[in-house]
């Protein structure tokens, strides 16, 4: 049972093969025996996953299903569920046990699904590799078996380990700068981060709020598809909510390819690119081709500036939004604070780890008088020049296609004596945050036995056409189908 | 770019986080490389560019001014560190 997609369990609970109680038990079990070497939840939900089972099964025998009802899946641990604890990966909020629903966790609610726990995350989603949780790091499940302890990536590598080691079989995640795509492909998965906007942010803990979006993590497009149905939509609560319709994103999943323009920019087949991994994703690039797509060089001219306007918006944003933890409202406080500066500074030199602080103070630098120019408003007319490279492309093309990582996944530990190194890992992924266009990552092939994703990016508000695409590359390849040994 | 010890104290205060005298070079090293990586910037020609600050470049929604939370004090005051009849306690302030 626990190879089956979504889509699949969907099935069998419908036939009433199996109950959501028999299948919330058999995950639980599986977390319970596999999750010890993979490190993927920060909290395991069991009494509140049974309670939910048995309400689905009764909506169920009442005729009232959806296609969620029942399906047991997990959140990220940076959505905020009322009565479970939300960590975000950090001491600063270790025990903070929120008193509302995010809008995603309500929908997912709503709709009947089984949340089975919290995965485990960078602190605050900072990261790429999963390393900076204060939970501990989590480890991939592909290279496990030959002894090698390898990152998932990040920031959502609880959720991707979760999914590739078939601990669930979906978990939500939320992309700032590559943190859904860059673990689902480091993990073998499926993930998609959808257009700025279109999954609300309310009670999603905010890094940087011009970037920040949540989306899907699965084996199958499909799955991702079924994900976003439910997760897609308008909200008052998100200022930046977008109001559009939300068409049924698996209604479009059969249509053909024949004429599909996929352009690959060819910033992203650079040097930076081993030749192995070109290899992989240009062979993937083929079947497209064989499925009727054609194919064309373009050009995202300023796409290699995306990094360092990337790493100014995103801790300017981030020293603003996290000022909130100030140890007096909810959260870490510091024992004995002496006066009320320093509760402040102590409650979060204590309550933040290393790579956070970091960020909030290159923030606070390149917000701070004199340098505001130079830095950050400077960054945002960069981001607009990243913008328009989009823009320009998708007038020639559908879809542009290039690896997701520069490689596949790295060794714990390997990068993380040096932030910029470590920030180097999402070279192919940040541009498309800055833009606020969707992309997708789809496994597309093994190098050294680790697995290559593939990233497809759209035009806003196109998650359909790329899941679409996602869909049809995976009825003619199994790459989403290995499992970690 | 190199960053000062005086210009990392100075960032801690205005960020209150307190900064230890033996973390201070650690920090000028990684928040001079973060500062190196982002000085490419300056080489782009963004003299007739508007900044984007905003993808869709959205203004903000605007709702009636009408009241449509209800108190939930007490929901809120349970998870705080330290309250007492309502509020919430901090050292104290003045003396």
């Amino acid at each position: 049972m626990h190879n089956k997609s979504v889509a699949e369990l969907s099935r069998e609970l419908e036939s009433g093969k199996v109950s959501s109680v028999e299948l919330a038990q058999q995950f639980l079990d599986r977390i319970k025996q596999q999750d010890g070497q993979f490190n993927s939840f920060i909290s395991v939900t069991e009494d509140q996953a049974l309670t939910d089972a048995k309400a689905a099964d009764e909506q169920r025998a009442a005729g009232n299903a959806t296609p969620w009802t029942g399906i047991p899946f997990a959140h990220k641990d940076i959505f905020c569920t009322s009565g479970v604890r939300t960590t975000c990966g950090s001491r600063m909020l270790e025990n903070f046990v929120p008193p509302y629903n995010a809008t995603v966790t309500e929908n997912f609610r709503k709709a009947g699904a089984v949340c089975l726990g919290k995965t485990n995350m960078d602190e605050f989603a900072m990261g790429s590799s999963n390393e900076s949780s204060h939970f501990g790091p989590v480890t991939n499940p592909w290279g496990l078996s030959k002894g090698e302890k390898r990152v998932p990536g990040g920031s959502s590598g609880g959720s991707a380990a979760a999914v590739a080691a078939r601990l669930v079989p979906a978990a939500t995640a939320t992309d700032t700068g590559g943190s859904i795509r860059q673990p689902a492909a480091l993990c073998g998965v499926t993930g998609l981060k959808p257009t700025y906007g279109r999954v609300s942010r309310y009670g999603m803990i905010a890094f940087a709020s011009s970037l920040d979006q949540g989306g899907a993590m699965a084996r199958t497009a499909e799955d991702n598809a079924l994900m976003l149905n439910v997760m897609a939509g308008f909200d008052p609560k998100d200022s930046t909510s977008v109001d559009r319709a939300v068409p049924d994103y698996t209604a479009t999943l059969n249509e053909p390819l024949k004429g599909l323009r996929i352009g690959l920019p060819k910033e992203y087949f650079s040097d930076q690119l081993s030749p192995a991994m070109e290899e992989q994703v240009r062979s993937a690039v083929k079947e497209y081709e064989k499925l009727g797509a054609t194919v064309q060089e373009v050009s995202l001219p300023n796409a290699k500036l995306a990094i360092a306007a990337y790493y100014v918006i995103a801790p300017a944003e981030a020293s603003a939004n996290l000022s909130r933890f100030d140890g007096v409202r909810y959260g870490y406080r510091c024992e004995d604070p002496k006066d009320l500066m320093d509760l402040y500074t102590r409650t979060r030199a204590e309550g933040f780890g290393t790579e956070v602080k970091r960020r909030i103070l290159v923030g606070t630098y390149a917000l701070s008088a004199g340098y505001f120019d130079a830095y950050y408003l400077k960054a945002q007319k960069v981001r607009r020049l990243i913008q328009q490279d989009f823009i320009n492309a998708f007038k020639e093309v559908d879809v542009l296609m290039s690896p997701t990582t520069p490689s596949p996944a790295f060794a714990q530990g390997e990068k993380t004596s040096d932030p910029v190194t470590m920030y180097l890992e999402d070279i192919f992924t940040i541009a498309v945050n800055l833009a606020g266009v969707p992309a997708m990552s789809v496994p597309a092939g093994f190098v050294d036995g680790l697995p290559v994703g593939l990233q497809i990016i759209g035009n806003y508000f196109d998650e359909a056409r790329l899941l679409n695409a996602a869909h049809q590359f995976q009825q003619v390849t199994d790459w989403h189908q290995r499992e970690p040994q | 770019m190199t960053i000062s010890r005086e210009d990392i104290e100075k960032v801690a205060v205005l960020a209150r986080i307190r900064v230890d005298d033996e973390q201070v070079s650690a920090l000028e090293n990684d928040l001079g490389n973060i500062l190196d990586l982002v000085d490419q910037l300056s080489a782009a020609d963004t003299d007739a560019v508007e900044p984007l600050a905003h993808p869709l470049d959205a203004v903000q929604r605007l709702r009636p001014d009408e009241v449509t939370e209800t108190n939930q004090r007490e929901a809120f005051q349970a998870i705080a560190p330290a309250t007492e009849n309502g509020l919430y306690l901090v050292p104290r302030v003045i003396e």
